[in-house]
């Protein structure tokens, strides 16, 4: 077993790495992904170990990357798609939707589609308009579709591989704010399946959820509000579809609160559904309605302006503030 | 008059052999044809036209929700359907009946989709590599191009064996034309340089929306944008289809980048069984193609070559069995049970299906408890 500290970015090329060296049927394709490494350097260095037949530079055309991906797929093989920013996706969501996510539906069996989407996503970056959005919620809301988001370096590592390995398309959000900072990664053993939620700290009296870019927000905010005497438990939810609830459902049992965090717009929304989901299965043992800390139902604002549209811990302990006064 | 200068066309719309420079290079394929394949080319228009009228029938007796008919457009697809090889992989649209039947696909299966009973749902691998139908507009151009792409990285072309290299061909039409997706699809063939052939049926009308209005340009000259070659060709004829055809898959698979070829035809009947098109063309366009009808050249191309009366006689009564057979086998199709919905969501286990269908299972179960 070794352990080492690297950053979320450094977490998925290695992850990556792996899946190349493990399977022949892995590809990688995207937009400058190969000399650059991809404009956050998630690929950096591939391109030059496996060569550009494994790790494929492509014209710049989003639709392309997935429609294309899905015939290599039908061919056999395992791509592994960059799409360079969150509101790029779009160019291919009729790809992603219409196809990607019911051709094995569609062939009744005969045919998977081992395709994994890789989507930057999520704000804290400062960057312009199209390049800080979320959209998670429009691929958990398509059926035959599989969503994941790491939160951790970790994760990131692991998840990565665990994503290729799966016969059914996967869209695998990675949470651009969290790209740099460092976390240990332990190659020898991931710990839990892919799509499973995970507890990230133990508590007793509210129970704080969230994925991606807001677990270490939302432990922060934990641990402000244990400084204040308040035990605030914190669910890393790390796959969107399907959603592992077990360990929610546990945790809002013996909490009786639960605030979700998310940067997406909150309307229709995983916050959304797992509250009404969380309302039907905890109904007993709930002290106080789910509440939802999300981003604004606007477009994403001028960067100048994200602190004020984006949940930041004041905003999760108000919430915490407001679910421990029922 | 939509043929140009560049049609290629060795059947003149009389079923005479044509001779000129253009079609000159073509000329060869057809002379390595056997008499039997002749009159399987034959066939297969004669059957699959009957099949399409019976098929319209069902629908219009309320058997199917929709029927898609293909009438006039079958040497286009007949030329071209016979010209791949077995290795090939082709991608439909979905008015390539004909071809699905040429590759072994039961036409019936077509049907089960109309009638509601399923998306498609044949296996390409065990039907001549035909494809499963797509119905958003041009978005098969992309999966046949990534097809490709991985024929060119499994190292399964340009080997100098036609019979083994593999070369795919993709079905579009006009309509298509104009969507992103079939742009993207020639820039990512042309940039890759993949073992492809992108087949556009030009049947002149997108429902209601006629080829004018998607080009100012004849289609084939697109091609030269993206980097390739464009080919026209007269696509009632079935000799130039099958030729034009069989040469750019033999091109494409020694290697030498993906091909472009219009074929032009007519959509003779409606663009479904749903539409009306009195409301929009003129019937006198029509009686054109009418008169340069596909089979009834062919018909009088082999009756030149000295095919008798005896043999399209055989061919009506075997149509008639085919439409009798495909009847028989409509009213028959068994309705899907509700596991349909959850099954193959997925490939691999997943929470949500487990619980909603364990759910409806129950749902269904308490009306029987209830009658019991």
């Amino acid at each position: 077993m070794s352990t080492q500290s690297m950053s979320l970015a450094r977490a998925i090329n290695a992850g990556l790495r792996e899946a190349l060296l493990a399977d022949a049927k892995v590809v990688l394709m995207g937009e400058d992904i190969g000399p650059l490494g991809g404009v956050f350097r998630v690929t950096e260095g591939l391109q030059a170990e496996f060569g550009d037949t494994r790790v494929i530079d492509t014209p710049l055309a989003e639709s392309a990357i997935v429609g294309t991906a899905i015939g290599l797929a039908m061919r056999g093989y395992r791509p592994v798609c960059e799409i360079q920013f969150d509101g790029f996706i779009f160019p291919g969501f009729d790809q992603i939707t219409s196809q990607l996510a019911k051709l094995t539906s569609r062939h009744e069996g005969s045919l998977t589609m081992p395709v994994v989407i890789r989507v930057p996503y999520g704000g804290h970056i400062g960057a312009i308009e199209h390049h800080q959005e979320s959209p998670e919620a429009y691929f958990a809301h398509t059926p035959g579709l599989r969503v994941v988001t790491p939160s951790t370096p970790h994760d990131g590592y692991w998840m990565i591989q665990e994503a290729i390995a799966s016969n059914d398309p996967v869209i695998f959000f990675e949470p651009k704010s969290r790209y740099w900072p460092k976390g240990d990664v332990d190659d020898a053993a991931s710990g839990i399946p892919l799509h499973a939620s995970r507890v990230a700290r133990e508590g007793s009296e509210v129970t704080l959820l969230g994925y991606g870019p807001m677990v270490s927000l939302l432990l922060a905010a934990a641990e402000i509000a244990a400084a204040e005497g308040t035990s605030a438990e914190v669910i890393d939810l790390r796959s969107l579809s399907p959603i592992d609830y077990a360990p929610v459902i546990a945790s809002v049992q013996k909490t009786g609160r639960l605030v979700i965090g998310q940067e997406a717009p909150g309307f229709v929304s995983i916050a959304s559904e797992i509250a009404a989901t969380v309302t039907e299965r905890c109904f007993y043992s709930l002290e106080a309605p789910v509440l939802r800390v999300t981003g604004f139902d606007t477009p994403f604002p001028p960067a100048k302006l994200e602190g004020l549209y984006l949940p930041d811990a004041d905003r999760v302990l108000e919430a915490v503030d407001r679910a421990m006064a029922y | 008059m939509p043929y140009t200068a560049a049609t290629v066309q060795l059947l003149s719309p009389e079923g005479a052999i044509v001779v000129n420079d253009v079609s000159a290079p073509y000329a060869h394929y057809i002379d390595d044809l056997s008499e039997q394949q002749l009159r399987e080319f034959h066939r297969q228009m004669v059957v699959m036209r009957r099949f399409d009228t019976e098929a319209a029938n069902l629908q219009r007796q309320g058997q199917l929700a929709l029927w898609i008919p293909s009438i006039g457009q079958e040497a286009a697809q007949v030329g071209s359907g016979y010209a791949a090889r077995p290795q090939d992989h082709i991608f439909p649209a979905y008015r390539e009946h004909v071809v699905a039947r040429i590759r072994g696909v039961d036409p019936v299966s077509i049907i089960a989709m109309l009638r509601g009973i399923s998306h498609g749902g044949w296996n390409p691998a065990e039907h001549g590599n035909f494809h499963l139908y797509t119905l958003v507009i041009g978005s098969q151009t992309l999966h046949a191009t990534g097809y490709a792409m991985g024929i060119q990285l499994d190292g399964n072309m340009a080997t100098g064996n036609p019979d083994a290299d593999e070369a795919v061909l993709v079905y579009f039409g006009d309509g298509a034309s104009s969507q992103g997706d079939v742009s993207e699809a020639l820039v990512f063939a042309s940039s890759y340089q993949t073992p492809q052939v992108f087949f556009l049926q030009n049947n002149h009308w997108a429902i209601s929306v006629p080829v004018s209005r998607q080009s100012r340009t004849p289609l084939y000259r697109r091609a030269a944008g993206f980097g390739m070659d464009g080919i026209q060709v007269d696509g009632n004829d079935v000799l130039a289809s099958y030729a034009v055809t069989r040469a750019s898959l033999d091109t494409a698979r020694a290697g030498e980048g993906p091909q472009f070829i219009e074929a032009l035809t007519y959509r003779i009947g409606a663009h479904t069984t749903s539409d009306d098109p009195t409301k929009y063309r003129d019937s006198a366009e029509a009686d054109f193609w009418i008169a340069g009808d596909p089979i009834k050249r062919f018909e009088a191309y082999l009756r030149s070559r000295g095919e008798g009366d005896a043999f399209f006689a055989e061919l009506a009564e075997e149509a008639d069995d085919v439409a009798a057979d495909a009847r028989r086998k409509t009213l028959e199709l068994v309705n899907p049970t509700a596991a349909k919905i959850f099954e193959h969501v997925y490939s691999e286990p997943h929470p949500l299906m487990d619980e909603q269908h364990a759910w409806l299972r129950d749902y269904e179960a308490g009306f029987e408890r209830d009658r019991a």
